[in-house]
């Protein structure tokens, strides 16, 4: 373990001033000289689609790649809820500096917060910028800005668009890049999706795709490469993710030598559809802003809940007095906006005593009738129409007249690529934006930041913290004739080979489910050093099956589905050994990291600052051999250390 | 319950493609209609066949990527839904159920259900954005917008990309997508400096794509999974004769450039 390899590079000076600051003091590129840089943005979420469009408005040549068949259709586009932002249009007492401290707070102390300060800051130019942009927010009457409530907040400071947020949000980004894609500035790739990291005398200089079509396997050389590749919450394989989601671009660029960052920090969200059987390919999200009018409750008894699961007795029938709203009870000051991670532990503790209400017995409600009763059901229809008719259609039944069933689920991932103030890797060149890096949400994210720093990222940051890298280095000075380009080429063409050539007996998805399963079950919502070493002496085991026992049909030079899913398993099934190893380490609990050994006595989160008040990066050092844990210390300047209470 | 497929299979684009026939059996009623066909696949799979390949990712009705024809309609059964969002209890027992890919002149098909809809990125890209760099933008409340005019404009923006209603349509037209955009930011005032080229723009790229011209079937507004209605037809039709006709006395600065006269 050491200390030394990894630079923060944060910035001298008050907290409220190193961006400012840091801004002046970087070297800039100047104008007629950005169309000699090449970029390559991996991904075109709100991250990525805003980082290309606006490097390329700055002249910028951009190389953008995603796997979908269109940049509008990535997986931002299912955030539901809203965005945050310091305006403070509510007069209720928001700042920059209250948004930076619930941030910081919500992360359980466990993010960077000079990173967090500057989303803060940046936050109230997401939303002029998008709604220039023409994304229609919600308004109110006298045609200004409507806001609501999130978890974690006692603020509202949350801009919506219906239930469709990261939709619009995306949809504005999306047409940032097609403007520029026009423009000739941009350069997109959709079905290509990126499998390896190229790096060049310790620079990172290009990738190599593969066609999803076509099959063909090239390479692309660039001055830098920015991954906005999302998170990795389907190593679970159920999770609220798309299915497409992946691993791929952040571990094979771990493997290359960028250091992975709390790995073990992912978010179970509290109000998900619960699962129904095993052929179940996904799980789906109900927004958090439900629970700005949705009540949670369990039975208070054991035979009610009993009752209800068996059929024999409908929840609107359960007395007042029989119901547990526990985390009014439990919380009382922050009562149905709870974070996310005390919320989803709440539901799993109910569950766990035998009060679930869903046949499996993993549900709890969330119920409406009271707003319905206060405010109308037009009122409800209007702020979650959209959400409700989902609920009918997956579960057939009606939200309106009966308390929804929810369970947690996997939905983001808090850890990813360790980044510098510049969000740049320790890889020099490589870059990482959005979910798929680590920086700003600790050990929880809130609720409506995941927007707010997939934008904040691509449109505001970047755009000034690339220039510091690429004032350091010759443009173009690496091309795809580089005997590196050609070996890494050659390596994802072997691997493709491999899969090909197996012919084993299992399905890709079998290994994904059989996967998913193991780590839900030893590191998910609850994890103790029992279970991850366990779940660390199963997965090699699991993994060499998969190498010795995969069927993947058909060829490398066409369309295949399986191929593609086959490649992005293989690597869930290293990762997932790196996260239970993260998870061991982290000998505390702090936000979605609930270790079992760790906890007060009235079953909160117990951290352990004086050891853990870190970031843990780790390094990979080959196949055989484990990884070596870098710490990053987080040192807090402007905030004291707290137990983080909503009581 | 117990069903059988036809299923739509095709190699490439250049093959020949036919239906072939499918057993499904034990399928549970709470399952996806993609959970179906990760079940058939998966059988498929365990004899050592080639799955059927159809596009999907967000499975919650909202990324726009899944299509399918189910038994000849987009989207399937089941008003205001993509495929993802079909659940199996729609379905009877014993049911034959034909799955084919989307079929327009252009969205060509890829393999099996893939087609390629990137014809619609083209639209968007001739003109389906207002031209604001990042930073530049003013005061977010400094322009208020009446709240149904927001509404409108998100009632439309709320289109999902599928390109249902290409293919629900018997001219393959794409009016319904191309005015979901034009209305979007017609409505809005941030759409204004821009709104001739637009729409000019937009419906010259759709016509050069090979879609066809709206005659009144509504079948698009019927399958849309975002309920765009077919007023935005309308308002295509109005901005594009009002963009026009304009044109002729206050020609567009570099109408020429663009090719929309």
């Amino acid at each position: 373990m050491t200390n030394g390899k990894l630079d923060s590079k944060v910035p001298p000076g008050p907290l409220e001033k190193k961006w400012q600051e840091h801004c002046f003091n970087s070297k800039l590129i100047a104008p007629n000289n950005r169309r000699r840089f090449e970029i390559i943005v991996v991904g075109s979420g709100l991250a990525g689609a805003s980082a290309a469009a606006t490097l390329s408005e700055q002249g910028y040549r951009v190389k953008c790649f995603c796997y979908q068949d269109s940049p509008r259709r990535a997986h931002s586009i299912a955030a539901q809820g809203g965005i945050n932002a310091a305006k403070n249009y509510q007069n209720d007492g928001d700042s920059v500096y209250r948004l930076f401290y619930d941030t910081i707070k919500g992360g359980d102390f466990r993010a960077r917060e000079a990173n967090v300060h500057r989303l803060a800051e940046v936050s109230v130019n997401i939303i002029d910028q998008c709604v220039a942009q023409g994304v229609p927010f919600a308004r109110e009457y006298g045609g200004l800005l409507a806001n609501r409530s999130f978890g974690g907040a006692q603020v509202s400071r949350t801009f919506y668009a219906r239930g469709q947020t990261g939709q619009q949000l995306l949809l504005g980004a999306y047409s940032a890049l097609v403007k520029e894609i026009k423009n000739g500035g941009v350069q997109m790739f959709p079905r290509t999706e990126m499998l390896d990291l190229v790096v060049v005398d310790g620079h990172a200089k290009g990738i190599v795709v593969r066609n999803m079509v076509t099959g063909e396997i090239s390479s692309h050389a660039a001055d830098a490469v920015l991954l906005c590749t999302g998170g990795y919450g389907n190593v679970f394989y159920l999770s609220t993710n798309a299915k497409g989601c992946n691993v791929t671009a952040t571990y094979r660029a771990y493997k290359r030598g960028a250091y992975f960052a709390n790995p073990c920090f992912t978010q179970i969200h509290p109000t998900c559809i619960p699962v129904s059987g095993d052929y179940q390919s996904k799980l789906t999200l109900m927004s958090e802003s439900l629970r700005n009018d949705g009540r949670v409750w369990a039975p208070k008894s054991r035979e009610t809940a009993a009752r209800i699961r068996e059929g024999k007795m409908s929840p609107v029938d359960v007395p007042e007095e029989e119901r547990d709203y526990y985390l009014e009870r439990k919380y009382p000051s922050y009562g149905n906006l709870a974070p996310r991670d005390i919320s989803s532990r709440a539901a799993k503790e109910a569950c766990d005593d035998g009060r679930g209400v869903a046949p499996t017995g993993l549900g709890v409600f969330l119920d409406f009738s009271d707003s319905i009763k206060r405010l109308g059901e037009h009122v409800i229809r209007e702020r979650y129409g959209n959400l409700f008719l989902m609920y009918e259609n997956i579960t057939g039944q009606n939200g309106y007249k009966t308390p929804m069933m929810i369970y947690p689920a996997v939905h983001y991932t808090m850890g990813g690529l360790w980044v510098d103030y510049n969000l740049m890797s320790n890889i020099p060149g490589l870059f990482v934006l959005g979910e798929a890096n680590f920086s700003d949400h600790g050990a929880n994210r809130l609720g409506a930041s995941a927007l707010m720093q997939g934008l904040a990222d691509g449109y505001f940051v970047i755009p000034h913290t690339l220039p510091v890298y690429l004032a350091t280095i010759k443009p173009g000075s690496v091309t795809v004739k580089n005997p590196e380009f050609e070996s890494v080429r050659f390596e994802v063409a072997d691997r493709t080979r491999r899969l090909l050539s197996i012919k084993g007996k299992r399905t890709v998805d079998s290994f994904h489910r059989e996967l998913g399963m193991l780590v839900w079950d030893k590191c998910g919502m609850a994890r103790d050093k029992a279970g991850l070493e366990e779940a660390i002496s199963r997965i090699p085991a699991l993994r060499e099956e998969f190498w010795k026992n995969i069927f993947v049909p058909g060829q490398g030079e066409q369309l295949n589905q399986s191929l593609e899913k086959a490649g992005r398993v293989a690597d869930f099934l290293e990762f997932a050994e790196l996260m239970c190893r993260d998870a061991l380490a982290r000998e505390e609990s702090c936000g979605g990291h609930f270790r079992t050994e760790y906890q007060t006595p009235d079953g909160e989160a117990l951290r352990d600052d004086d050891h853990f008040a870190h970031v843990s990066a780790w390094e990979y050092t080959g196949e055989d051999t484990p990884p070596v844990l870098h710490k990053e210390q987080l040192k807090f300047e402007s905030v004291s250390l707290q137990t983080r209470s909503y009581k | 319950m117990n069903l059988k497929l036809k299923v739509w299979r095709q190699e490439n684009s250049s093959a020949t493609g036919r239906f072939e026939q499918y057993d499904a059996p034990g399928i549970p009623d709470d399952a996806s209609f993609l959970e179906m066909l990760d079940i058939v696949n998966e059988k498929i799979l365990e004899k050592g066949g080639d799955p059927i390949a159809f596009d999907h990712d967000c499975r919650e009705g909202i990324c726009g990527m899944c299509s399918l024809v189910i038994n000849g309609t987009p989207h399937g059964p089941g008003r205001a839904t993509t495929t993802c969002q079909v659940y199996m209890r729609h379905f009877r027992d014993g049911d034959t159920i034909t799955i084919e890919p989307f079929r327009a002149k252009p969205f060509p098909i890829l393999r099996d259900l893939v087609v390629d809809r990137s014809a619609f990125d083209r639209i968007q890209q001739s003109g389906g954005f207002i031209n604001v760099r990042s930073g530049s933008a003013p005061e977010a409340n400094a322009i208020p917008i009446p709240k149904n005019k927001a509404d409108l404009a998100m009632d439309a923006a709320a289109c999902i990309g599928c390109g249902a209603c290409v293919a629900a349509c018997p001219n393959a037209s794409a009016m319904l997508f191309v005015g979901a955009k034009v209305s979007h930011f017609a409505l809005l005032p941030q759409g204004q400096p821009e709104r001739r080229k637009r729409v000019l723009s937009m419906v010259a790229k759709m016509d050069e794509e090979g879609f066809g011209n709206c005659t009144n079937h509504y079948e698009c507004e019927a399958v849309c999974p975002a309920e765009i209605k077919v007023d935005v037809i309308s308002r295509l039709n109005r901005e594009y004769l009002a963009a026009s006709t304009l044109s002729l006395i206050e020609p567009l600065p570099n109408a020429a450039a663009e090719g929309v006269a």
